[in-house]
């Protein structure tokens, strides 16, 4: 245990790490351009693709920090800092992920719907088409129309508008009371901190099923499923623990963090098992279900899943995120070798990516001549620009706290003598 | 020759006890175990404990209940007796998965708990071993194995300078035979 800790130290967001972040937006923002010139809407799923994955992980961390609090847990307090710049990151992300869905629902290009040619919107084609709604007109559907108090741009942007705006200023408020709270050295932040992260918990609970409903499952309005929603706040869960580990590993590597000890990492590292695990018990009670009732409307969900350009990808998709975890970070060892736990970390968000990618793709975009055609220069180059992009504005906003670690937090010693 | 087979020392507080440890250990003073009622926190690195199996022993029982299950399922639904349910085909994967990964838990957490008592000698109706019956309420013990550590009167003072209230030379190993 070392006793040197500095509890001043600041983050410099300098180097290399600036360069190669700031390079891979370059190569998003090329690749955007030249992927709008060749396929629009594939495009745009991609964006749509990162701009919620990126959301999800912010809003993941501020949940990550609301869950500390109310659970009163110790054994965090000293890694706070990093799912907090997260949670300073979410207006961002947020404002990110409205743009790119106002442009995908405004701007519209030719395509098919069910083998029909029609003008449609890059996204959710389907209900945000014009004249779905109105009888008679050559875009009528009826199922549709029976959504559309629900499914209607006008509510669909409200709704939008007020998630992000909610979870972001949650966000701003822990991370407020958590700065203040280093100045002043009063418990009185930490109770207040309780207080709104349990008012945050029910909000975020009960609006995270709808928040995916909305962004990834409306994009094939005409399947429902009720576990949905758990299933993404799963891949959601799972993405954000493995970038936070990734991070404090990363943080450690530069010299940064030295009181994150291997325990922490260990700690985080059972977290990323047990949701690897939950994740694949909710996937597989989605597909269950669906496979077991086998009601047309609910199975052609898998079937797109299932056709030979996407059926690789779905069951790599299982073996990634399930497998993967189980068999590498199953034993305590592992979970305290640096290497193995980075490891997992980088398969676990490459998975997660590809989750959502399975989601969203054959929905949208539908299958490319051949199954190895699925993931080609478009989707590596929006994945690199905005893992860029990421951890371009999470440096920057860890390089604004004044210490990376909050130093009047009551559960500060727990933390910093965790060990299992 | 003293008929002494165990000394144990009693510390009131496990700080002490743990200085003791290192005392004994700079005096190369062999311990034989430390009884506490409560966990301390470093000790199983400073006595050199090894990290428990019994985790490898519940993934074992895990893999044995799911295949136990998994061929049961098999067996009576596939080989025995197949049953057309819900139009599906006879050797449904998918639904085989909750009835196997129940077992697997099952079996996982009663396995382990099995293993436990096995290893430990502790299972319900057994009377307890124990060298001081106040370890196991606000007293913490180290315990150390009489035989060839001479000279007992040393190992004494070890234990008292270093904060034990008390010292026994124990005639028998444990006290809580009925």
């Amino acid at each position: 245990m070392s006793t040197h800790n500095s509890f001043d130290e600041q983050f410099e967001f300098t180097g290399k790490v600036k360069t190669l972040s700031l390079a891979a937006i370059a190569i998003g923002v090329i690749t955007i351009v030249i992927g709008f010139l060749m396929d629009g809407e594939r495009t745009f799923a991609n964006l749509l693709l990162m701009g919620y994955y990126f959301a999800c992980v912010c809003m993941a961390g501020v949940f990550f920090c609301a869950l500390q609090y109310v659970s009163q847990a110790g054994w965090s307090a000293s890694l706070l800092r990093v799912p907090q710049a997260f949670g300073k990151v979410l207006p961002i992300a947020g404002i990110i992920l409205l743009v790119i869905i106002v442009a995908g629902l405004s701007l519209t290009h030719n395509t098919d719907i069910e083998g029909k040619q029609v003008v449609a919107p890059y996204l959710y084609k389907l209900w945000a088409i014009k004249g779905v709604t109105v009888p008679g007109n050559a875009n009528y559907n009826a199922i549709i129309a029976g959504k559309s108090g629900y499914l209607n741009e006008t509510f669909y942007l409200i709704r939008m508008v007020g998630y992000l705006a909610a979870y972001s200023f949650f966000g701003w408020l822990l991370n407020k009371y958590s700065e203040t709270e280093d100045e002043l050295g009063t418990v009185f932040y930490y109770s207040k901190s309780f207080t709104v992260s349990a008012a945050f918990l029910v909000i975020f609970g009960f609006t995270t099923p709808l928040f995916s409903f909305d962004v990834i499952m409306s994009l094939e309005a005409h399947w429902f499923s009720t576990m949905f929603g758990w299933y993404n706040f799963a891949a959601m869960w799972v993405s954000c623990l493995s970038i936070i580990t990734l991070t404090l590993i990363y943080l450690r590597q530069g010299g940064y963090m030295k009181w994150v000890t291997q325990d922490h990492l260990h700690s985080l590292g059972q977290l990323m098992f047990g949701f690897s695990i939950f994740w694949t018990y909710v996937w597989f009670a989605q597909f269950l279900l669906v496979y077991y009732a086998n009601i047309p409307e609910e199975s052609v969900y898998f079937l797109r899943r299932w056709e030979p350009e996407f059926k690789p990808w779905f069951w790599l998709n299982i073996v990634i995120n399930f497998l993967a975890p189980l068999l590498i970070i199953m034993s305590r060892d592992s979970k305290r070798s640096t290497t193995v736990l980075k490891a997992t970390c980088i398969i676990l968000i490459c998975g997660h990516w590809l989750d959502y990618f399975v989601m969203i793709m054959p929905g949208t975009v539908g299958p490319q001549k051949e199954w190895y055609l699925e993931i080609g220069p478009i989707e590596l180059g929006v994945f690199a620009g905005f893992a860029g992009l990421f951890v371009f504005l999470v440096m920057n906003a860890l390089s604004r706290f004044k210490s990376t670690i909050p130093k009047n937090h009551p559960f500060l010693q727990e933390s910093l003598h965790h060990h299992i | 020759m003293s008929s002494t087979k165990y000394i144990l020392g009693i510390f009131d507080d496990p700080d002490d006890l743990m200085h003791g440890i290192d005392k004994l250990q700079k005096n190369s003073v062999p311990i034989y175990d430390v009884y506490s009622p409560c966990p301390i926190h470093g000790i199983d690195a400073k006595l050199g404990i090894k990290d428990s199996r019994l985790g490898y022993a519940a993934f074992m029982f895990g893999c044995l209940g799911g295949s136990i299950m998994f061929s049961m399922v098999y067996y009576m639904l596939t080989h025995d007796w197949p049953m057309n349910i819900g139009g599906k085909n006879f050797f449904p994967i998918p639904n085989f998965v909750p009835v196997t990964f129940e077992w697997t838990v099952l079996w996982t957490s009663f396995g382990m708990t099995f293993t436990f008592f096995f290893a430990t000698h502790l299972f319900p109706g057994r009377a307890p071993r124990v060298m001081d019956l106040r370890a196991t309420n606000d007293k913490f013990v180290i315990a150390i194995d009489a035989k060839g550590n001479t000279p007992h009167a040393d190992i004494t003072d070890i234990l008292k300078e270093a904060g034990a209230v008390e010292v026994k030379h124990n005639d028998r190993k444990y006290v809580s035979y009925e």
